[in-house]
């Protein structure tokens, strides 16, 4: 069984997996990560968006072998120990989740469009591609554009 | 919709125990207090008095000596926030900080209400919760009154602790030993009059916020249960399809794979991870026999249905008809998450966690289906990542429980989301046939008949029949599903159009079915989704034929004054009739049921009749009290994107016996791009008790939509989905 190591949430990882097992049953399945959730498996839901080395990813559709050496980062990694990141703030502020399943991926998202565009336009969310069943996008919506008026 | 329950009869118990423990009866009438006192001798603990069952039908509050106030809840929290709304309630009659009120999910019991649906959750609770939380109050006032001999009338409570006039404090927990020996309290133990209410009606983030956003959300795949395998089945191409020949060696040999166990509905395979699971599945060679409707597609089953809508009587002489015909098409309910279940089914004994609305049902339905006494088979019931009325089913749990019997091992299965939706339940289809009748430039008769698909259980498996019917419940569904799934079991009968929202003279209304092996089930508002959506259609057209305004017409012909009232709210707030671009109009609509009432007004730009959008949502709802005015807005703003996602792309296609769809990709349920720039909910002031609300938007916002796309582009909507 081939091994690959990367920094996950800011520690070093190693498992050993098959070459073409996603990510998103790696972290699920043998490291007990569960803040990304698997809602389609084939990368249109999004409810597993996390990040790689600083970009944006679906892990059910990411080999493990494709993270090798580089940094993984999941919901659980992206507040700083009790000090939550502004999209997660901004998230509780506007009281965004409802059933919460999607929530980790939607954050995850919108951290990322943040990284890249600072002040993003209603065209640039409505790019966001993450499925809410529950429909809270009007939140959503709002809650990017507190992070990003926070800065 | 759930049995009325009546609030006016509960007798609050006090449970023996060395904490504070109360118990409210919930789902019967109790005319006398029959709850043990608290034994002054022999304090028991309150899983003492769990075995005793008294607490079965009951609502039990405990107050820790940790300094906790823990209500252990016999309903399911799906997203719409119940749990914070019965946080609230205690929050408010015990003086306690929310953060110091849990609301853990009950197991499954054996006795009392513990069905989530039918939007009752709140209605039922606010008695029960409420008149809980203010004997407890009392109790620890009383206690504290004895402890600093002071006349109990001069104490106070306030976060989560009782104050006596010189300053002195002692939290609940330090007095919980006490008060639960406390048989007569000083003061009042009535719930506070609505005037003093300083949580109830304040908008109040989620209790779970914090959790949900930092990933420590736990539902049921996200269990660590002993020795539980990753677990998918094999499903056949066609629904109701079955295996004819299995050939598993291949998926044996691979690795990480512990098991593969032929099931009703097709083959399971167990294995170390989701991973090795799926790639053994993919493995297996499988001749599957097709299914009862392989032979049926879209057309085939519009054809029936329309068949099957009982002929509208002969219109008033001498009126003028405005008739319509309006097709639905099947709907997914597609949680987020996909039906998951960790079942670990021994000889004699079966524990099984899982998410759902019908937690004694479900227990009564796997203790059947795996062949133990209901006394032997726990259920968990887990936070489920939506609903919309699927996890009222539990076919799901039933499978992991047949799959852990059979591979001697603990399993946690979870559907994949093609399973979801080729093999799941769906909002059945259905045709209406509407005739309103006009003389003088009035409404004389409005008849509405209609026919939707039910479920014919006689053609599947027996795992078909067991995921619907419990056990000794005959040839229907459940209880607990025939209380919701109206158009399941009604084969005729009145229509919510019945109830005369509107003066429209003689009322009236009938319905026809067409029997198909297919899973159905209530979705998010029932009929009410479809029918009435289709009748503020009509509504718009007769307002046009009779050359009135949509909102006009409405507030002419409404007949109750809280209706006409959320009309004129969202009229006036979303500045109704303003000039607007080409392609782009506005639309409204409105509802009444479960005791509450709601008008939605949106806006689209339908310049791309093929891709609208809608830009702006107005909606108003009178609900009674609102206990958690955010939560509402958050109901309201879901049901919003359900009207938007089911009139105008989110349906399921049946193609020769087999669902279409297989994900997102192909499900279009609304996405960020499809969901209105500007959404407002105006709660309207109310000192009634709470109706419901969590289904309530559905068909306000479906129909306002439909009416704003309609005035769009100059088209009569007729089949919905309208680009699908």
């Amino acid at each position: 069984m081939p091994s690959y190591s990367f920094v996950l949430n800011g520690k070093p990882v190693t498992v050993e997996a098959p070459a073409d097992m996603p990510l998103l049953w790696v972290l699920r399945d043998m490291l007990d990560v569960t803040g990304p959730k698997y809602g389609c498996g084939v990368g249109v839901c999004r409810a597993c968006t996390s990040h790689l080395d600083g970009a944006d990813i679906q892990p059910c559709v990411v080999p493990v072998a494709d993270c090798a050496g580089r940094a993984v980062t999941t919901i659980e990694g992206l507040a700083d120990g009790d000090e939550l990141h502004p999209v997660q703030q901004a998230w509780l502020d506007r009281d965004v989740a409802q059933c919460g399943f999607c929530q980790p991926g939607q954050i995850m998202a919108a951290a990322a469009l943040l990284k890249k565009t600072s002040h993003p336009t209603d065209a640039d969310i409505d790019r966001i591609e993450n499925v809410c069943r529950c429909g809270t996008y009007c939140r959503i919506r709002e809650a990017i554009k507190k992070a990003a008026a926070q800065g | 919709m759930a049995r009325q329950l009546s609030r006016r009869k509960f007798v609050v118990y006090s449970l023996a125990a060395s904490t504070l423990t109360v118990a409210a009866p919930l789902g019967c009438d109790v005319t006398t207090a029959e709850g043990a006192e608290a034994a002054d001798s022999a304090p028991r603990r309150p899983s003492d008095v769990l075995v005793t069952g008294t607490d079965e039908e009951m609502l039990v509050l405990e107050v820790t000596k940790a300094n906790k106030v823990v209500v252990r809840l016999p309903r399911v929290e799906v997203g719409q926030g119940v749990t914070t709304a019965v946080a609230m309630m205690i929050a408010e009659e015990l003086d306690a900080r929310l953060a110091d009120v849990d609301i853990p999910l009950a197991d499954a019991r054996t006795k009392g209400n513990q069905f989530t649906g039918g939007s009752s959750s709140v209605s039922s609770l606010y008695g029960p919760a409420r008149e809980l939380a203010a004997l407890a109050r009392a109790k620890l006032v009383t206690a504290a009154a004895r402890r600093w001999r002071l006349p109990a009338r001069t104490l106070k409570t306030r976060n989560t602790k009782v104050i006596a006039p010189d300053g002195r404090s002692a939290t609940f927990g330090s007095l919980t030993a006490s008060a639960a020996r406390i048989t007569r309290p000083a003061v009042s133990s009535k719930p506070k009059p609505a005037s003093r209410h300083r949580v109830i009606g304040k908008a109040t983030t989620r209790i779970d916020a914090r959790d949900i956003v930092t990933g420590k959300a736990v539902y049921a795949g996200d269990l660590a249960v002993a020795g539980a395998k990753p677990t998918v089945v094999a499903r056949p191409p066609t629904l109701g399809g079955k295996a004819v020949a299995v050939d598993s060696r291949a998926a044996r040999a691979m690795p990480g794979v512990h098991a593969v166990v032929e099931i009703a509905g097709g083959v399971a395979v167990v294995a170390d991870s989701f991973h090795h699971a799926f790639t053994a599945r993919d493995a297996l060679k499988i001749t599957w026999a097709p299914g009862p409707l392989a032979p049926l597609s879209d057309a085939a089953i519009r054809s029936r249905l329309r068949a099957a809508v009982p002929r509208l009587g002969t219109p008033p002489r001498g009126s003028t008809q405005t008739e319509a015909e309006f097709e639905f098409a099947f709907v997914s309910h597609a949680p987020m998450e996909v039906l998951t279940a960790v079942a670990d089914v021994r000889a004699t004994r079966a524990e099984i966690w899982f998410s759902s609305q019908t937690p004694m049902y479900a227990r009564d339905s796997i203790a059947s289906a795996v062949g133990l006494p209901e006394s032997k088979v726990k259920v968990h019931v887990v936070r489920g990542g939506g609903s919309f009325g699927r996890r009222l089913n539990h076919d799901a749990a039933i499978e992991a429980a047949l799959i852990s019997k059979a591979a001697r091992r603990p399993v946690k299965l979870m559907w994949s989301r093609a399973d979801d939706l080729q093999h799941g339940r769906m909002r059945p289809a259905s045709h209406h046939r509407i005739r309103a009748s006009h003389a003088r430039g009035r409404v004389v008769a409005f008849t509405h008949a209609m026919a939707s698909v039910t479920e014919a259980f006689e053609a599947r498996g027996p795992s078909a029949r067991g995921t619907a019917q419990g056990p000794g419940q005959g040839s229907g569904q459940g209880p607990a599903q025939g209380r919701v799934t109206r158009a399941a079991t009604r084969a005729a009968g009145p229509l919510p159009s019945d109830s005369g929202l509107y003066n429209f003279g003689r009322v009236s209304g009938d319905s026809g079915s067409v029997e198909l092996a297919m899973p159905l089930g209530a979705w998010r508002s029932v009929d009410s989704g479809t029918m009435r959506t289709a009748e503020e259609i009509v509504v718009d057209e007769v307002a046009r034929s009779l050359g009135k305004d949509p909102v006009a017409f409405r507030r002419a012909t409404l007949r109750h004054k809280g209706v006409k009232a959320v009309l004129d709210k969202v009229a006036d707030a979303g500045d109704w009739g303003r000039a607007l671009p080409d392609g782009h109009a506005q639309g409204v609509a409105v509802h009444e049921e479960y005791g509450s009432r709601v008008a939605c007004l949106v806006e689209i730009d339908a310049a791309d009749p093929k891709n609208p959008r809608v830009t702006k949502v107005v909606m108003a709802a009178d609900v009674g009290t609102a206990v958690n005015p955010r939560g509402l807005e958050a109901q309201l703003m879901g049901a919003a994107i359900d009207g938007i996602s089911t009139v105008l792309r989110a349906g399921l296609h049946i193609d020769r016996g087999a669902v279409r769809e297989s994900s997102y990709a192909d499900f279009e349920y609304a996405r960020q791009r499809h969901a209105p720039l500007r959404f407002e909910a105006h709660i309207m002031p109310s000192r009634r008790e709470p109706g419901g609300a969590g289904e309530l938007g559905v068909p306000a916002a479906a129909g306002a939509v439909a009416n704003a796309y309609a005035r769009a582009t100059g088209t009569r909507p007729r089949r919905f989905p309208l680009n699908f």
